[in-house]
């Protein structure tokens, strides 16, 4: 084997081209990192809602809130289920929820969809995560709303004693609300009943059921399945917004990963002509390794080394840089919910591997030509140069 | 004890109807021809001639860093034609050491990396390939350089880390293709001085291609190349 100290010193004897090479490498592996941690924050921020002993009930074959519908008769009926827990007034802990999306101006004449929940008392109990951070609860049978964190000041009057205006009504605010960074966050809260008056509707998109423990679900979840009173689904809250989440983070993974795989080619296009340069220069090197017995198999591999180390270094540069990323916070619009939703960039111990892999291969192609043209070399003509 | 009763040891170098024609283009151009030769064990011949007369030609063909077009070349008893391109690598490695004009040093690794790189494709532990690149780097008389690099150093002693480099794996045949011929007088002497101590006290095989009379003086026998044909 030719060492790799030998290829090490050779690439930092031409630091400048050497460098730049890197950086070229460690761009493209920042984008790929950053995106795939973009995906894993929305799916954070979407799915660390929720307690395996809530179950979200929706119409069967509804894929979100929105487009749920659920009987008021039927949250009654759950209410009777025996896994039921029962909140500290022993009534069933059961919340009739009604979703809907209200505008919000965000200034300039833009408007913002907003995800908005009509509660009742339950929902709060049924959810310790969901925490006032400052003012208090909304009185139920009011027009009062909590607005989640992420939700202040991202319109003129979303803040703690502004008023909101809706579907033709006056909305102040009362609380802020924080429920550990999960998709809650970003809703507004209101009283289901007056909710649904002020857009006409009688009936709930959901319900939320707190069990008396998570281990009663699974059985839970059939007995809804089968009761022939609702065609009704019931899924541990958990999982209802991990597939919220699952959509959007499946298209920015995907256009993300299509992304650095077209930048990508120019990146490796970069280590290819380094290397075929550091190839140039050295022949003479190369010529007498051969003569004194390195077989062209040891000179192809030694190239290839080097370039795999440019990648290495463009992977490992590329995965500190996307670290970076973790004070940036981004608002964007989930198209499953049409709602806004915040979010920040979340490495995990995968993605910073994948990026350092990412670059390594991408030095392990741009290496090969040039390697290839180093073992080919013909000793005498090397010797000559 | 007779000096008959010393058995003949058999010739390092036999080149029989040894020629070489290359191609450029449509036209052959021949390089060597007809070359008939023998070099004993332990000898130190050196090769003449004029420019383009193939005198390096002839020195890569005996080194296995080039095939003939006709004849036979054996060197240390083995018909190098048997061996294919991978087997001639391993048996340069083992069995011959070479000295260029320019040295051919790697500018990046220090005298003793250099000169260990030949050992590298040897089984041998660190430890050994520490201590026989130590003792040929001192052979060189460079053992306070072992940690500097080639462009620290003058032309005679990177020509010396080079010859160091050629025999630290302790080959049958040193091939010298004008090791002086960059040189100054006084680093040409010395270099040459070390050719002499690896030919009668380490009783090496050295062939050398030089346009210096000097040096060639210092071979036991001179070759005279003229238009291809050995005189
Ligand atoms: N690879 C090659 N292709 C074509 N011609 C060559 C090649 N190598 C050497 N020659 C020619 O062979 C002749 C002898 O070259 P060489 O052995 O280097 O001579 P010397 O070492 O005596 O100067 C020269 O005319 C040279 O141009």
């Amino acid at each position: 084997m030719v060492p790799l100290y030998y290829n090490a010193r050779s690439l930092w004897a031409r630091r400048l081209s050497t460098s730049l090479t890197v950086l070229g490498l460690g761009l493209v592996v920042f984008v790929f990192s950053a995106v795939l941690m973009l995906a894993n924050g929305i799916e954070s921020a979407l799915a660390s809602g929720g307690d395996p002993a809530n179950a979200v009930i929706l119409r069967k074959g509804a894929t979100s809130e929105l487009v749920s519908g659920v009987e008021r008769d039927a949250v009654r009926i759950l209410a009777t289920d025996r896994a039921v827990a029962s909140g500290p007034d022993g009534a069933p802990l059961v919340a009739g929820e009604l979703v809907v999306l209200v505008a919000l101006p965000r200034g300039g004449g833009q408007a913002m969809n907003t995800t908005t929940r009509g509660v009742e008392p339950e929902s709060f109990t049924a959810r310790p995560e969901v925490r006032l951070v400052s003012g208090r609860k909304p009185r139920p049978g009011t027009n009062e709303v909590v607005l989640g964190k992420a939700l202040v000041g991202s319109s003129p009057d979303a803040t703690l004693g502004g008023e909101l205006r809706f579907a033709q009504q006056r909305w102040p605010v009362v609380g802020v609300f924080e429920a550990r960074a999960g998709a809650f966050e970003s809703e507004l809260w209101a009283d289901a009943t007056r909710l649904g008056g002020a857009f006409s509707r009688p009936a709930y998109s959901s319900a939320l059921v707190r069990l008396g423990s998570a281990a009663a679900m699974a059985d839970f979840v059939k007995r809804v399945e089968e009761d022939p009173r609702f065609t009704l689904e019931a899924k541990p809250e958990p999982t209802y917004w991990a597939d919220q989440a699952s959509g959007l983070a499946t298209f920015i993974r995907v256009l993300g990963l299509f992304v650095s795989l077209v930048f990508s080619v120019g990146a490796v296009l970069g280590a290819m002509i380094t290397m075929y340069s550091q190839v140039a220069t050295r022949i003479a090197e190369l010529g007498m390794l051969r003569a004194v017995g390195f077989r062209r198999r040891s000179v192809l591999a030694s190239v290839v080394v080097e370039s795999v180390m440019l990648g290495a270094a463009g992977g490992i540069l590329g995965a500190l840089g996307a670290l970076t990323t973790r004070w940036i916070h981004v608002r964007t619009l989930n198209f499953q919910t049409f709602s806004e939703v915040t979010f920040g960039f979340t490495p995990t111990p995968a993605i910073l591997l994948g990026a350092v892999l990412f670059g390594t291969v991408m030095g392990l192609i741009g290496g090969l030509l040039p390697a290839l043209r180093a073992a080919r070399l013909s000793i005498l003509d090397a010797l000559r140069a | 004890m007779s000096l008959e009763a010393v058995p003949a040891l058999p010739p390092m170098v036999r080149l029989e109807g040894v020629s070489k024609t290359y191609r450029r283009g449509t036209v052959e151009v021949p390089v060597l021809e007809a070359v008939n030769l023998t070099i004993d064990t332990g000898a130190f011949e050196a090769f003449m001639g004029p420019s383009g007369s193939g005198k390096s030609t002839l020195l890569n063909l005996i080194s296995g860093l080039d095939r003939p077009t006709t004849g036979v070349v054996e060197v240390a008893g083995r018909n190098l034609a048997e061996l294919n391109d991978r087997e001639l690598s391993d048996w340069r490695a083992a069995h011959v050491g070479f000295v260029f004009q320019l040295y051919n040093l790697i500018p990046v690794l220090t005298a003793a990396e250099n000169v260990e790189l030949p050992l590298l494709l040897t089984p041998l532990s660190r430890a050994e390939r520490r201590r026989h690149v130590a003792a040929a780097l001192e052979l060189v008389g460079l053992s306070h350089r072992v940690g500097h690099r080639p462009p620290q150093m003058s032309g005679g002693e990177q020509q010396r880390v080079a010859i160091a480099r050629a025999i630290v794996t302790d080959p049958d045949l040193i091939i010298a293709d004008e090791p002086t011929g960059d040189l100054d007088r006084k680093a040409a002497e010395a270099v040459l001085d070390l050719f002499g101590v690896l030919h009668r006290d380490l009783h090496k095989t050295l062939v050398m291609v030089t346009h210096d009379p000097h040096a060639a003086e210092r071979a036991g026998r001179v070759h005279h190349l003229e238009k291809g044909v050995l005189q």
